[in-house]
């Protein structure tokens, strides 16, 4: 499946798969089941392009962002980067892919070592990686990636302890940028901070994309943000796509039974849109990766199913330009 | 008739190692029966401390309460003994709290959390506890509620949880429920289910409710009445309506605008507050916001903004250029027709 035909994209996943085993015993482990995590997946990015991928908890959605960097390996599929699978390299042949592809969490209390001062912190990769080997050179690398990311080259001695919520982020957002990558996969890189401080994280990152040529997978749940910074979004549910989209054409007009129960679900900060809104919450609950609902895994929940929904499993269907849904009875 | 719920100048401090830090810092708003009041504000605004303060959960030390009265239905609560404050939690007014996973006591199950506040509250048999408990279960929409009585905090996932604890708030039919981030921690779809019981439940029975969120969203959709607290403070009070179409406080006009929105298409930019929260350590007695607004002049560095009223009745904003910010909207809003 190519969104834009003719231009090769800087990232493929083709049927990607990733399924975790569940082990019993202590001496002599057996496996006695799986985890469905990321249940066969596919979808392109292509240069200089945001692709959102949004679900709730358990979808997969981190899952499949951590095959991609290859922190996982898959069990199954392909992920064709700059055209090269790179699902099955060694861990040796992936340090030079490391260098073109950086991660931003979303903890930035938790991702940052508290024993380190921030210089450090962003010195780490570019040392390692032996990418400038002048000391001098090499901090005022670092002071001018502080800039570049809104804080004071001041900051370089300080602590992750003595700086806040926002400022650590920015601090993470400079370390990723350190290696000069071509592809960022920001894991809820601004979930954990607050609206005001939010606001400002979002348009550094939109900034920087421009400035530097950046691709993201930008992984969320927080379906406001992502309208606002992806050009285009995926909807996963337990382990699948479910629905992809430009990302006015998706929130406008939902197609999938699911993505219009979690748009729905979504409280716009407006009293007089909210008084006017039809609504309707999804009943129950997610079902667990462990065990998924067999055919369309949303069956259980979906006002919209009829037996079929129950056998078998709907694919990615092209609706209108560039609007995929997994649905057999959207029409 | 008075307020169920009134709330006078009330003042929190803390103990840290940086200094005294106020928490809460005057604050007076009111509740009346059966209404959704909300209380808005980011992280270190004061709004938990605020309601902690009204339930008297401050640890102390390194907490206190300072000062003002919160008047519950007639009686000062700060007046009370522990002993009849105790009776107040949780008989006359519920609580919610945002992780029901450590609001809950691991070693009890679901059935004992809910019989024991109705064996403590109001005297109950084991056996009329019991049957009252299933009740509540079921209203609170857990089905198979027989079995769920036997089970433990950890065998429910998160939403149910959230379940047990509404139904435990419940449980002795409440004037009154403070809801902290009841559904922070919770996915959207399940976020939106409990929501919705909460409302319908709270309209069922004629309990008020005070919600405290950061999501502007949530209040915009439940709640009849606002507060917005900055640093320890109510900035901005007013209905929901005034409050999102008629901001008077530079401080709320900054957060609205920096929201995206999931029913806007993509804008340029988002427009954020600029610069970062607060220090409550360092606070002098001028605005606390002033190093952020664009308003800001000389005479917000030497004195705090009364808490006023700005346009219409109930409307109240803490700044002193509340005029100039209704003006400067309306002209942007000129300028963009």
């Amino acid at each position: 499946m190519r969104d834009q035909p003719g231009t090769t994209p800087l990232l493929e996943v083709r049927g990607l798969q990733m399924h975790f085993p569940i082990t019993e015993g202590m001496v002599v482990s057996r496996k006695v089941g799986e985890v469905r995590a990321v249940d066969g997946v596919d979808f392109s990015i292509a240069r200089g392009e945001t692709l959102g991928l949004v679900g709730e908890s358990g979808c997969g959605k981190t899952t499949t962002g951590r095959c991609i960097l290859r922190l996982e390996k898959p069990t199954q599929g392909q992920i064709l980067y700059d055209g090269k699978d790179i699902s099955r390299l060694a861990q040796k042949d992936l340090v030079g892919l490391r260098r073109r592809m950086q991660v931003i969490f979303q903890d930035p209390y938790s991702s940052l070592n508290p024993r380190m001062k921030v210089g450090d912190i962003i010195a780490e990769p570019i040392r390692v990686h032996g990418l400038e080997r002048d000391p001098r050179r090499r901090r005022d690398r670092v002071r001018d990636l502080l800039s570049v990311c809104g804080l004071d080259p001041k900051f370089v001695d300080r602590y992750p302890h003595e700086m806040s919520g926002g400022q650590r982020q920015r601090v993470g957002i400079a370390r990723a940028l350190a290696m000069d990558p071509e592809f960022i996969v920001c894991d809820e890189a601004v979930s954990a901070l607050d609206v005001s401080i939010q606001a400002q994280v979002v348009n550094l990152l939109e900034d920087l994309r421009e400035r530097f040529r950046l691709t993201y997978l930008f992984i969320a749940h927080d379906l406001s943000v992502v309208r606002h910074l992806c050009q285009r979004v995926a909807v996963m549910y337990l382990g699948r796509i479910v629905e992809m989209a430009e990302s006015d054409e998706l929130f406008d007009n939902p197609m999938h039974p699911y993505t219009q129960a979690l748009l729905s679900a979504v409280p716009v900060p407006d009293p007089r849109v909210e008084a006017g809104r039809q609504f309707r919450p999804a009943r129950g609950e997610i079902p667990s990766p462990i065990n998924p609902p067999s055919g369309c895994v949303f069956h259980p929940r979906c006002p919209m199913a009829v037996e079929n929904c129950r056998k078998a499993r709907p694919t990615l269907r092209g609706m209108r330009p560039g609007h995929w849904v997994a649905c057999s009875e959207v029409n | 008739m008075p307020p169920l719920l009134e709330v006078r100048e009330l003042r929190t401090e803390f103990r840290t190692g940086a200094g005294v830090v106020r928490a809460v810092d005057g604050i007076s708003y009111t509740v009346e029966a059966g209404e959704t009041v909300a209380i808005v504000g980011e992280s270190g605004s004061g709004k938990s401390v605020e309601a902690l303060s009204i339930m008297r959960l401050i640890p102390n030390p390194p907490g206190r309460i300072v000062s003002g009265e919160v008047l519950f239905d007639g009686r000062d609560l700060r007046k009370l003994t522990e002993e009849e404050m105790r009776s107040v939690r949780g008989r006359d007014i519920g609580m919610v709290f945002q992780e029901p996973m450590t609001s809950l006591n691991p070693v009890l199950t679901i059935g004992r959390q809910i019989t024991e506040t109705l064996e403590q509250h109001q005297g109950a048999s084991r056996e009329d506890a019991e049957k009252r408990a299933i009740e509540l279960l079921e209203m609170v929409g857990i089905a198979d509620s027989r079995r769920r009585l036997r089970q433990y905090p950890h065998q429910l996932s998160g939403g149910m949880r959230q379940r047990v604890m509404i139904a435990v708030a419940l449980a002795c039919n409440p004037k009154l429920i403070i809801a902290d981030e009841p559904t922070t921690a919770l996915d959207v779809t399940i976020q939106a289910q409990i929501l919705e019981l909460m409302k319908s439940l709270t309209r069922k029975l004629g309990v008020a409710q005070i919600i405290i969120t950061h999501n502007l969203g949530v209040v915009a959709r439940y709640a009849s009445r606002v507060n917005v607290m900055y640093a320890g403070r109510i900035v901005e009070a007013g209905t929901a309506e005034a409050i999102y179409h008629d901001p008077r406080h530079p401080y709320t006009v900054a957060l609205l605008k920096s929201v995206p929105r999931l029913d806007q298409p993509r804008r340029a930019r988002l427009d954020p507050v600029e610069g970062s929260p607060p220090d409550l350590t360092k606070l002098d007695g001028g605005c606390a916001f002033r190093p952020r607004c664009r308003f800001a002049v000389d005479k917000c560095a030497t004195a705090y903004p009364k808490l006023d009223t700005v346009g219409e009745q109930g409307h109240l904003a803490a700044c002193f250029r509340s005029a100039e910010v209704a003006t400067a909207r309306e002209s942007t809003r000129e300028s963009a027709a």
